[in-house]
């Protein structure tokens, strides 16, 4: 029924808690290391100047840092890949501290952390550091987040026929917001996908259906747990298939609407 | 099939302008055009095309004084007043937002309702994709929620809705409204958003991924964009002037549009005057995130990959519907654009004045404006404006006039750098 879109994975990048980086978060899936409980800690994109890094919103350091580990993994130029940034929730620190100002007072709003409130405030930085004048998306699909932007990411390397970015991140949610939304750990995830070649880290062949997502294998319990504790960890099964090199299937459900009939997203990588 | 994707750019276009450096090596592939099967849009200047376009006809604009803020800021807004006494549907109460209240306004005009409904009978709910636009989304609730924190500073149970405080809440909204459960996603770059949604539609089209797909874009009124703007010194005490010499900052609205992308019948044969989507660029500026490129660089890759997709010259657009906020910048920087690219017979305006900036949701706004400009051969001038800024070329014109319009381009460009141009033509054009 629905088209199967052929692509390769070339890069992969991750930042979590425990998780510094892709080496490690190897490690962690292979069983070499146990994930630690350690925090992340502020990620550096080297991409940014020093006094940037400082200045910069999480949300853009956490996608910065999985995006250049992707491109670097890739050997592809920041600068000439179109890109496509999927965040549920945007940066929850700065949303806390705009509604909180506009509640007490509004005309000291300040307007640097305005424009950093943008969803596509990670995108924007990435695109102005790295020169990059390609299309560039932030997008956002609640808990499918991170489906309907692989989804996004692959369509648009399969249709034009070029490698992209692609990076999956959410951070902590601060204030009252925190009560709300089920987001209390940050977790990103990036990589390059590109046009089917020999080269890569990994084949993916992508497709949509209108079923349930199928069961597949649970994570060992200390990444199940971090998976419900930010929807970007939607990113771990594909992360850890990766890192173990054996070809595998499965799905991620395309809207979490109990109302509506399923959809999935079915991914498999092979070797 | 990589280098078959590709095509070398034609030199000759590139040499006109003094900006060629800045330009990419090689210019995307034509696109078959895609039928748009229906379309909507509401904002203050009128609620459905009909109204739209009879204020587009009489020069009647939407623009009222402030009252909205919760604090007092003087400025005109592009507000719709009914949205205060819209109540929604039983089964959909538990998303109430007034950004929810406005895509609900927006699906029940020009029977958009309706036809979402047989389409998703006729071709399957799990088929439709479902793409939509918003800088803000309902953030003026999330607002409100803070400034009603109960005495322990969280939110008050009414408030605790999930589906309600995050950028996807208008996905979720609409998804359940028109019960759609294909791919689902809420794009979000500012004033670009809801125009990119025709570039992911036609992409998710182009793979087979979806037979059909509903775009659109909503965006409220809410103290986040008015305090905002305003922090940014981009707010005008006036009506906006789009390209006017003395112009002095945009005038913030709201609105919201629908329309559904289809690909075109085996047969190729469609109504002379069926209204097709036929191209679509999207860029980034690589410059600030608040400022545009000087050169509008990125504007101009945006341009050209639109006219790349479309296999068309830019001297056979009729009418551009320009991003045209009358903030100084953009409108320099787009004016000079449109007066480098094309020839005088190409007009090209602003809408805004009637209409205000409607951010996240401009771009289907302003999609559907061009449409009623080629379904009706209208072109609208510039409501507000006075006196044309020098830097405007003869493309920009302050009347309205009555022409055979058959291709037509919407320009918007967001925070970020973020750029997207589409372009739009009645079936016979091609």
């Amino acid at each position: 029924m629905s088209a199967t879109l052929e692509l390769a994975i070339e890069g992969v990048g991750v930042r979590a808690p425990g998780m510094p980086d892709w080496a490690s978060a190897r490690e962690v899936f292979n069983g070499a290391r146990a994930l630690s409980a350690e925090p992340l800690v502020r990620p550096a994109p080297a991409l940014l100047a020093a006094n940037e890094r400082r200045r910069a919103p999480e949300s853009v350091l956490l996608a910065l840092a999985v995006a250049e580990e992707a491109c670097a993994m890739a050997r592809r130029a920041p600068r000439d890949l179109p890109n496509v940034f999927a965040s549920s929730y945007g940066d929850l620190a700065i949303n806390d501290y705009l509604c909180a100002v506009l509640a007490r007072a509004p005309f000291e709003l300040s307007p640097t952390k305005f424009h950093n409130s943008v969803h596509n405030a990670p995108a924007g930085y990435w695109t102005i550091a790295s020169g990059c004048m390609a299309s560039s998306t932030a997008l956002s699909a609640g808990p499918a987040t991170f489906a309907n932007g692989m989804l996004e990411a692959a369509t648009l390397a399969a249709a034009e026929g070029v490698p992209v970015l692609f990076a999956a991140f959410d951070v902590a949610a601060a204030g009252p917001l925190a009560d709300v939304v089920a987001c209390d750990q940050p977790f990103g995830a990036g990589f390059v996908l590109a046009p089917p070649s020999t080269a890569g880290v990994a084949r993916l062949r992508l497709s949509v259906h209108d079923r349930a997502v199928a069961e597949s294998v649970p994570l060992p319990a200390a990444l199940e747990a971090l998976r419900g504790r930010n929807p970007a960890a939607a990113a771990l099964p594909l992360l850890n298939a990766l890192a173990s090199g054996a070809a595998a299937g499965f799905d991620f459900a395309l809207h979490g609407d109990k109302d509506l009939p399923p959809s999935a997203l079915h991914l498999e990588i092979s070797f | 099939m990589f280098i078959a994707t590709l095509r070398l750019l034609a030199a000759q276009t590139y040499t006109s302008s003094p900006y060629f450096r800045f330009r990419t090596l090689y210019l995307p592939a034509r696109i078959a055009p895609l039928a748009v099967t229906a379309y909507t849009a509401t904002c203050a200047a009128g609620h459905g095309s009909e109204a739209i376009a009879r204020a587009l006809e009489t020069r009647r604009g939407g623009l009222t004084d402030n009252t909205f803020s919760t604090q007092p800021l003087e400025c005109k807004i592009g507000r719709i007043e009914s949205l205060e006494q819209i109540v929604l549907p039983d089964a959909l109460a538990r998303f109430d937002s007034r950004n929810h209240r406005l895509a609900w306004l927006g699906l029940n005009q020009d029977g958009f309702l309706d036809r979402a409904h047989a389409l998703r009978e006729r071709v399957g709910a799990a088929r439709i994709a479902l793409v939509l636009g918003t800088s803000t989304s309902s953030i003026g609730e999330t607002e409100r929620a803070y400034r009603e924190l109960d005495a322990q500073g969280r939110f008050r149970a009414d408030q605790r809705r999930s589906e309600v405080h995050q950028p996807h809440a208008l996905g979720l909204f609409v998804q359940h409204a028109l019960g759609l459960s294909g791919p689902c996603l809420t794009i979000a770059t500012a004033c670009s958003s809801s125009a990119k949604v025709f570039a992911s539609a036609e992409r998710l089209l182009r793979t087979g991924l979806a037979d059909a797909v509903v775009v659109g874009g909503v965006d409220t009124l809410c103290d986040s964009v008015l305090f905002g703007f305003n922090s940014l010194e981009l707010v005008s005490r006036q009506a906006c002037r789009p390209f006017d010499a003395n112009r002095s900052g945009l005038s913030l609205g709201e609105a919201a549009g629908f329309a559904i992308l289809e690909r075109m019948p085996q047969s190729g044969k469609v109504e002379k005057a069926a209204k097709l989507l036929i191209g679509c660029g999207e860029s980034s500026d690589a410059h600030h995130m608040s400022a545009p490129h000087p050169q509008g660089a990125g504007a101009e890759r945006a341009l050209d990959d639109a006219l790349a997709r479309a296999g068309i010259r830019a001297d056979q657009v009729d009418y551009i519907n320009l991003h045209g906020t009358a903030s100084r910048q953009n409108d320099e920087v787009e004016a000079a654009l449109i007066a480098r690219r094309f020839p005088a017979a190409t007009r090209a305006s602003s809408t805004k004045g009637w209409t205000g900036h409607t951010l996240g949701a401009a771009g289907i706004l302003e999609a559907a404006i061009s449409l009623i400009a080629l379904e009706r051969g209208l072109a609208p001038g510039l409501l507000t404006t006075r006196d044309l800024d020098p830097v405007c070329g003869p493309q920009i014109r302050i009347d309205n006039a009555e022409a055979d319009l058959r291709i037509a381009l919407s320009n918007s460009f967001g925070f970020g750098g973020n750029n997207c141009c589409l372009a739009f033509a009645r079936a016979d054009a091609l």
